[in-house]
């Protein structure tokens, strides 16, 4: 096995993989932040709504959670365009990413907010606190902290699986490494590069949470 | 232009039998591979422990799509002749295995450490202690989550269909190609993964509230 590697096609081709690399962020980052709207409306859907609300909000889970994220993705981007709704690919995968994400990360929230006393509320009231407050203080931020492992590890697990996205050319790092590959044929140090990326990304993305834990959440709990 | 009708429903479905394959292969594979993780884990080894936990790392750390590509692509320029069959399957026996071998540490280190003293003392060798007391106790609190982890499983064999392994994906494209009906074809497709896939998270989740009610005992 006398295989001579050559990175310097790959390293050649920097900015391009930076973009690629930015892109796949700015998706990951959006995906996050909508997604997590989305999970915290159904999460409250689920445990407050009526009951047809959250029905449609369990289909909606379960039919997310059970089928692969590759085939949403082409159900966003072929089937829907068929009945009318056009959209890029830029945008299919983002609007993918947002449906796939709030399913799981409603079920987290969910069990987080289950997970608080119900004498906690009850105390909340005795002081006379506002509703709103008694949702910031007393039920989300307690339900935050305690989920928030699941919660950002489900992130990262968003960011490696929006690589599926490069299959219909929404312009992320996988989709640059792809053409590249098919440019250059130096396919085997063409991945182990961005197979790095996505490693630091992914490092970078969990040291940014723990950044984010320990100036937010890093309070002292009575458990 | 061919339409969508019960022969082409017939052909996705057919391909389910490939999808299954390459999830068994995927789980048991990575069963393997996953318990020799855990075990290599939870060692006093401190090689086994760091290769392991750098294997673990690399595999979840990167995304599963990029390490079949690496292997299908890169295994014919290191020489190698590979069709997308053993591609797809060692990357899901790595990938899974990597993932399985998480749960499977986590579940192992969840016996109160007095049972790891009790054996110690009672001076079993490391096979004993492992196969008589730890491992039976672990696999009880480990069947929940490896039968939700099936579910990972068999959706990760659909990005076998990008390197042009047959499986329910890849037929459902060959038929969208040739109908022209992704709204049946997609929304079909994804029926029969969730026929595939529910009743094992119904499952999981079953096994999972006993278990719970079990322990409030």
């Amino acid at each position: 096995m006398n295989y001579d590697f050559q990175f310097g096609a790959v390293f050649a081709a920097w900015p391009l993989l930076l973009k690629g690399t930015w892109t796949t962020i700015e998706l990951s980052f959006l995906a996050m932040v909508i997604g997590l709207v989305v999970a915290i409306l159904c999460a409250w859907g689920k445990t407050a709504g009526p009951a047809p609300l959250r029905f449609a909000i369990n289909t909606y889970i379960e039919l997310i959670r059970n089928t692969p994220f590759l085939v949403q993705l082409f159900f966003f981007f072929f089937a829907l365009p068929a009945i009318g709704l056009r959209w890029s690919a830029h945008t299919a995968a983002l609007i993918a990413m947002v449906v796939n994400l709030g399913a799981y990360a409603t079920e987290i929230i969910r069990a987080g907010i289950e997970a608080i006393p119900k004498g906690q509320i009850e105390a909340g009231l005795a002081l006379n606190l506002k509703r709103h407050e008694i949702f910031r203080f007393v039920i989300l931020k307690p339900a935050l902290k305690a989920i928030y492992p699941a919660l950002t590890s489900q992130f990262i697990l968003l960011m490696l699986s929006s690589a599926v996205v490069s299959v219909i050319s929404a312009d992320d790092l996988t989709s640059v490494a792809a053409n590249l590959q098919s440019q250059t044929f130096r396919s085997f140090e063409i991945y182990i590069v961005v197979a790095v990326i996505y490693l630091l990304l992914a490092l970078g993305f969990s040291a940014l949470f723990r950044l984010i834990y320990a100036r937010a959440l890093n309070y002292p709990d009575r458990r | 232009m061919r339409t969508f009708g019960f022969p082409e429903f017939l052909f996705i479905l057919e391909a389910a039998k490939w999808t299954v394959a390459l999830s068994l292969i995927a789980f048991i594979g990575g069963a393997i591979v996953g318990l020799a993780l855990a075990l290599a884990r939870v060692s006093e080894n401190g090689t086994a422990r760091h290769t392991a936990g750098a294997f673990i790392q690399i595999f979840q750390g990167t995304p599963l799509l990029l390490q079949l590509f690496l292997i299908f692509f890169g295994a014919p320029v290191l020489g190698f002749d590979i069709n997308p069959w053993v591609a797809a399957g060692i990357a899901l026996v790595l990938n899974s295995g990597a993932f399985l071998g998480e749960i499977w540490r986590g579940c192992i280190q969840a016996i109160p450490r007095g049972q790891w003293e009790a054996a110690e003392a009672l001076s079993l060798s490391y096979v004993a202690r492992m196969r008589d007391v730890i491992l039976p106790q672990a696999w009880r609190i480990a069947l929940p989550p490896t039968v939700g982890y099936l579910v990972q499983i068999i959706k990760g064999t659909s990005l076998a269909a990008i390197i042009g392994f047959t499986e329910i994906t890849r037929a459902g494209q060959i038929i969208n190609n040739a109908t022209f009906q992704p709204l049946l074809v997609f929304s079909v497709v994804a029926a029969i993964y969730f026929a595939l896939c529910w009743p094992l998270s119904l499952l999981a989740a079953r096994m999972e509230r006993r278990r719970a009610a079990a322990l409030a005992r």
